[in-house]
């Protein structure tokens, strides 16, 4: 089967089972079935949790870039749309329900609201990429956070967007729209991973002076995967905004950003499976340990945290590594790698190698 | 010029506090390179224990010299076990692997503490008992100090001495210098690094609960999450300062303070809420960083290829 043919016959697929999963969790259920609306709300938000994962993995798991501020953008991303979705979209709703449909019509102005979220997060990465990506490692981990708190504030001032009451915003966001829009960020950040963009990425990631070296314009990567990584994560917080119809700043404090990067990390970095997976598990953990019995029931946090040091004092590497998890696990054995694809030394690609985190730490030793 | 000098006095306190804490990051930073996120959570760590010294030892029921000094002893020392007891148990066995997970794991302890003590404590805010008589002394017509404020002062002042001393001045400290200079090489050397480690957990935890102490009782109430901003800002100060350098942790911590309280005081005049004083420290770090992107007075590595 040629491969567009094969290619189409999996996206129809994948569009036919979310629309019968969204179906499952909305109240009707599928053919009388369906999950308990807490249940509901539990997968549709790990699977903002994925598109957050997927997005930070990209700027820091594949390009190396330590960023602690994901949850700003996420807050762009949320407010900016809920500013347009409260004020605005009820007329525009009806003006255009007129000339298409209402459900439609719904669906499109969700569809420009989520589209102007990920602009403005864009943009706002941008902004703060451009200063803060010249800086290397816990200054930029640092600087990153920094901004992140300097955008909640200043949300926190503006009066429009409900400032420190909160937000009032109409619920657009079912699972349909958070399955789609989790299918299509991991496809995005697949497609950069696997291309010429992606290549430099990962060189960068591997040893910046000698991606450098090569000819690569390395701000302009940088500059480039934080931009559209921040564009994810914004689309993300329109997602998050949406659904849980309530806006507060305290959603975006950096201790999100941090329950992001756990995610990628418990998930294995550089691995978009392993950040589809560490997402899942974080958003499951805490509320899998609600049923702890009786009095322990209020330690539920105190087992969850326990469990992340666990964790990564028997798994460093995260869950996953590098690798990818999939039906070519069970033939990766004789893999090989094709075409003129950089080669590493264990004959794999070097984009699936191990992390240059070791690497770094020897080196970095030696320069001290 | 009166709101002048009291507000830089109530800065000065501040920044006292975010510059003991501020010494920790740095120390721990210029030994391991990590950031230990769980030192702001020590900070609170320090206070609680304080809180039921005093209670214990029944030094609560009223003021004493006795008793602050048992109560800023005790927790110091207290909490310089806890500090070496997460060193040894969480960061040592993952000081060989990558940066993000030991950032990992600090996050885990830092969520581990602070949950701990939410589940035991619950989460409201208690009062800490009065261990100093307060009483506030006029200066420079209109300006205020208190009786707490020059505790502050004294004792954070005598704490730095005695800091800038044992690494200057005894053999553990020229070890801890060697260690931050090259680990490996200090190894080889002949100085058993681990101990070395543990020790600079435990001075950078006894500070920290200095500090927890003696803000409780510059503004006696504590809860279990008073660690996370608080111990946020005193990193944003060692950062500020030069991360891994000592004065530069002092400097960083002094003006954040500063800054702080004047955006709080003056902030209004030119159009600036209160409500950015959390953002201000943010702003200065990021400002200074895109000039100096090594801190105030960090030094410059040259990257070698």
């Amino acid at each position: 089967m040629p491969t567009l043919v094969k290619r189409l016959v999996a996206a129809l697929i994948i569009v036919l089972l979310l629309i019968a999963m969204n179906q499952f969790m909305s109240e009707e259920g599928l053919f009388g079935f369906g999950v308990p609306p807490y249940y509901a709300l539990v997968i549709v938000l790990a699977g903002i949790n994925v598109i957050l994962a997927v997005s930070l993995n990209l700027i820091t798991g594949f390009t190396g870039q330590f960023s602690i501020g994901h949850a700003g953008f996420m807050a762009v991303g949320a407010y900016t749309s809920a500013y347009l979705t409260v004020y605005y979209a009820q007329d525009w709703e009806s003006s255009l329900g007129v000339m298409i449909g209402a459900s439609l019509a719904h669906a499109m102005i969700f569809l420009l609201a989520i589209l102007v979220g990920a602009l403005a997060a864009a943009l706002a990465g941008l902004i703060v990429g451009i200063p803060s990506l010249r800086l290397r490692g816990d200054y930029l981990a640092i600087v990153t956070l920094g901004f992140a708190e300097i955008i909640r504030i200043v949300i926190l001032n503006i009066d429009q967007v409900g400032g420190a009451i909160g937000f009032r915003v109409p619920g657009y966001t079912n699972f349909l729209w958070v399955g789609s829009f989790a299918v299509i960020t991991i496809v995005i950040v697949y497609n950069i991973v696997h291309s010429d963009i992606g290549r430099a990425l990962v060189s960068i990631r591997e040893d910046e002076l000698a991606a450098e070296a090569m000819g690569i314009n390395t701000t302009r990567y940088k500059v480039l995967s934080f931009v559209i990584s921040s564009a994810l994560a914004g689309m993300a917080g329109v997602l998050f905004g949406h659904y849980t119809q309530f806006l507060s700043t305290n959603d975006f404090q950096f201790i999100r950003s941090f329950e992001i990067i756990i995610m990628i990390v418990l998930g294995g970095m550089g691995s978009l499976t392993g950040a589809v997976f560490g997402a899942i598990v974080i958003t499951l953990l805490p509320e899998l340990l609600r049923k702890l019995p009786g009095d322990f029931s209020q330690y539920r946090l105190v087992v969850y945290s326990a469990l992340l040091i666990i964790i990564m004092l028997t798994r460093p590497q995260g869950i996953l590594g590098t690798r990818e998890f999939g039906l070519s696990w069970l033939k990766r054995a004789q893999r090989r790698p094709e075409g003129n694809a950089p080669v590493g030394d264990k004959g794999v690609p070097i984009a699936e190698q191990a992390p240059p985190s070791e690497i770094d730490r020897s080196k970095e030793a030696e320069n001290r | 010029m009166d709101t002048f000098i009291q507000q830089l006095i109530n800065g000065l306190t501040v920044g006292a506090i975010y510059a003991l804490i501020a010494l920790g990051y740095t120390m721990v930073y210029g030994i391991l390179r990590l950031i230990n996120f769980a030192h702001g959570d020590i900070y609170m760590v320090g206070a609680f224990v304080g809180y039921f010294l005093a209670y214990q030892l029944g030094f609560a029921a009223g003021p004493s010299l006795l008793g602050l000094t048992v109560v800023l002893l005790g927790s110091m020392i207290i909490s310089a076990l806890v500090g070496m007891a997460i060193e040894r148990f969480a960061y040592r066995p993952i000081r060989k692997y990558a940066r993000m997970t030991t950032l990992i794991t600090a996050i885990g302890v830092s969520l581990l503490i602070e949950n701990l003590f939410v589940a035991r404590l619950g989460a409201a805010p208690r009062a800490f008992p009065q261990l100093l008589r307060e009483e506030s002394y006029t200066l420079f017509g209109n300006a205020a100090i208190s009786k707490s404020q020059i505790l502050i002062f004294i004792v954070s002042i005598a704490l730095m001495l005695l800091l800038q001393w044992i690494i200057f001045k005894t053999k553990v400290g020229t070890a801890m210098r060697a260690v931050s200079f090259n680990l490996n090489s200090a190894k080889l050397m002949g100085i058993n690094t681990d101990v070395i480690i543990s020790v600079t957990f435990a001075l950078g935890s006894a500070l920290a609960a200095a500090a927890g102490v003696l803000t409780a009782q510059y503004n006696p109430q504590i809860d279990p999450l008073m660690g996370i901003i608080t111990g946020l800002k005193a990193f944003v100060a060692a950062v500020l300062g030069g991360i891994g350098n000592v004065p530069g942790a002092v400097l960083g911590g002094l003006l954040i303070g500063i800054a702080e309280t004047f955006v709080v005081g003056y902030g209004q005049n030119i159009g600036v809420p209160s409500t950015f004083r959390d953002a201000v420290a943010f702003a200065i770090l990021i400002l200074v960083l895109l000039f100096r992107p090594t801190g105030l007075l960090g030094s410059t590595v040259q990257e070698k290829v």
